[in-house]
């Protein structure tokens, strides 16, 4: 997409063009306008408007977050860290950050190597049961994991596993799997075969040959399914707040819960709790905006 | 590095060649099928059979087959189901139309070349990220009605002091309505953003030759490519937010009076509070069903993957 934008971006140069080819230039240039550029106003002013809309809410959060307690300041000054000593020591913040990394970063791993797996063998094999496992991997889509709950209860008290956080970090992974397979194996499809089996022609095993070619070639593709599934699991809430009773094995959407159930709730201490449950996602975000878009454009519809 | 892999891996390679491409595969779908069967299908199927059982540990002198008796109950004694029912329905619908016409709307505009469009994409995209308990902290820290938006409001002349607008029956959906908005609208556009770039700028010139204005290029070209793409993500997300119970259990709590109470969350209630896990897994059967059919019906109706291409 960054090649395309930046060719689209090159002929409405002027220089570019005239150095190019000077006699169709102005055509072009005209016929582009005519379809490609609207009148400024028409993009500024809705998006404007839904900035706003998009803005406004997290500048809320921030600002409950940092002004004193009892100011109804609009402007996020004079600062205070009150809000986040509280949370962070008192309301254990501390902890459920960790318990959410732990969480985080083991459904991440565990997702995309077996999605990597799996996506593999969807991609470059013909085999029996092909197309049941697609089917089931679509079909699991439709199965809601809130009516999951009590099935899967009993499964992890009878594999001892309530409380502890493998059972979150499975159940993540199990429901973050199908997509993940699908996206994957999309991805890979796009890597052109014949790659690999130069590869396997200069005497590379088919490991050896993915690791070397494929693999490199994914690495798109692979960081937009890695952080689906850190995002996923950072975020989720069910599945913690059911396996994970101990206040200490608690991750943070479970810990912002108990704020918005507290009898009276403390806003300033919600709103730093939401904070820190932000700032996480928020810096995965940043980091792989740029690729959301040619991540789904590659591999979801097209898979 | 092919030169060296070609040196240390050459006594390997028949062994591989002659062994792998049979049991390959199946090896590297194993541990995903594994999962799947053991934490999705296994669980699945329990929820199937508890749906013919009474099944309550509070009252376990009642446990035992069940025939159809949860089935029949749900359909001619539970008043709560068909009022849960509606209220999923009429919440998947507003939250996937206008997620969908607000995406598709931002979508067109951040398509467009202009300043400042990275950053634009970035800040409108945000919310994406966002989880259903941290919408509900920033929206009842918005909503709170003593330090909230409306407060501010009221200072300024506009509506009254004290309105909670989610302890109100009467505005409460719109209040939900409005905060999952902000979390579910930047999907669509991503999507429908992501299929917008393998439209061929040929077919726009072509058009804008014939004479093609801006809205008749977009019901012509940029409409007719979407579809699938919007055919599938509508349903995609309508199963989402069927299924999904984290924004109104932290927002509503499906209330007040129980009003913003999903099919999911009466089912969560019956099984999780009420113990009665026989009655709730024949709710989620039937939820289940009618999901599957409803999905059937759209793909068939929007005749998904036609010839409209």
């Amino acid at each position: 997409m960054t090649a395309a934008l930046a060719t689209h971006r090159g002929d409405g140069l002027p220089g570019a063009l005239a150095h190019d080819a000077p006699p169709p230039a102005p055509v072009r240039r005209g016929r582009e306008r005519s379809f490609d550029e609207p009148p400024r106003w028409q993009i500024y002013l809705p998006l404007g408007i839904y900035l706003v809309f998009t803005l406004v809410p997290f500048y809320w959060m921030f600002l409950f977050a940092v002004r004193p307690a009892g100011s109804t300041s609009l402007v996020p000054w004079p600062m205070t860290g009150e809000h986040f000593s509280k949370v962070w020591n008192e309301r254990s913040f501390a902890l459920f950050f960790q318990n959410s990394m732990i969480v985080g970063v083991c459904t991440l791993l565990a997702t995309t190597l077996v999605a990597l797996a799996g996506g593999y063998a969807l991609a470059r094999f013909d085999f029996k049961i092909k197309n049941l496992f697609m089917l089931a991997l679509l079909c699991s889509q439709f199965i809601p994991g809130a009516l999951m709950l009590v099935p899967l209860f009993e499964i992890f008290k009878n594999l001892q596993m309530i409380n502890s956080l493998g059972s979150v970090i499975i159940a993540e992974t199990v429901f973050q799997l199908p997509l993940s397979i699908i996206l994957i194996s999309g991805f890979i499809k796009n890597v052109p075969v014949t790659l690999e089996e130069a590869a396997w022609v200069d005497g590379c095993s088919r490991f050896h040959a993915f690791r070397a070619v494929v693999l490199p070639l994914l690495r798109p593709g692979l960081i937009a399914v890695g952080s689906f599934a850190f995002v996923h699991s950072w975020n989720h809430f069910l599945f913690a707040l059911m396996f994970l009773s101990e206040q200490d094995k608690q991750t943070i959407p479970v810990g912002l819960n108990t704020l918005i159930g507290a009898d009276s709730v403390d806003l300033g201490a919600l709103a730093a709790g939401g904070v820190i449950a932000a700032v996480p996602v928020v810096i995965v975000f940043a980091f792989i905006q740029k690729w959301l878009i040619t991540g789904f454009s590659a591999g979801a519809v097209k898979g | 590095m092919a030169q060296t892999a070609a040196v240390a891996k050459e006594p390997k390679v028949p062994r591989r060649r002659s062994a792998n491409p049979r049991t390959l595969p199946y090896l590297l779908i194993a541990p995903a099928v594994l999962l799947m069967l053991g934490f999705i299908a296994y669980p699945v199927a329990s929820v199937f059979y508890y749906s013919l059982q009474n099944y309550n540990v509070t009252k376990p002198w009642r446990n035992g087959f069940a025939g159809l008796d949860n089935f029949t109950r749900i359909f001619t004694e539970d008043d709560q189901f068909w009022t849960t029912l509606g209220f999923s329905a009429q919440w998947v619908v507003t939250q996937v139309s206008l997620q969908l016409l607000l995406g598709l709307a931002l979508a067109l505009i951040v398509n467009q070349s202009f300043i400042g469009r990275g950053v634009s994409r970035a800040m409108v995209f945000s919310p994406w990220a966002v989880s259903g308990v941290l919408t509900s902290t920033i929206w009842i820290l918005l909503y709170n009605s003593s330090t909230g938006f409306s407060r501010y409001l009221a200072d300024a002349g506009i509506g009254d002091y004290g309105t909670s607008v989610l302890s109100d029956t009467g505005t409460v959906f719109w209040a939900a309505t409005v905060a999952e908005l902000w979390r579910g609208v930047p999907f669509f556009a991503i999507l429908i953003l992501a299929d917008l770039q393998s439209v061929s700028k040929e077919l726009y010139e072509a058009a804008a030759v014939d004479g093609a204005g801006r809205i008749r290029q977009f019901f012509s070209i940029t409409l007719p490519h979407l579809r699938d793409a919007i055919i599938l993500s509508t349903l995609l997300r309508a199963v989402w937010e069927f299924n999904n119970v984290d924004l109104l259990y932290t927002l509503t709590g499906g209330g007040p009076a129980g009003v913003t109470t999903t099919l999911p969350l009466y089912v969560a209630n019956t099984g999780i509070e009420g113990h009665d896990f026989g009655y709730a897994s024949a709710l989620t059967t039937v939820a289940f069903v009618i999901l599957l059919f409803c999905s059937i019906v759209y793909l068939r109706l929007s005749k998904f993957g036609g010839d409209h291409k």
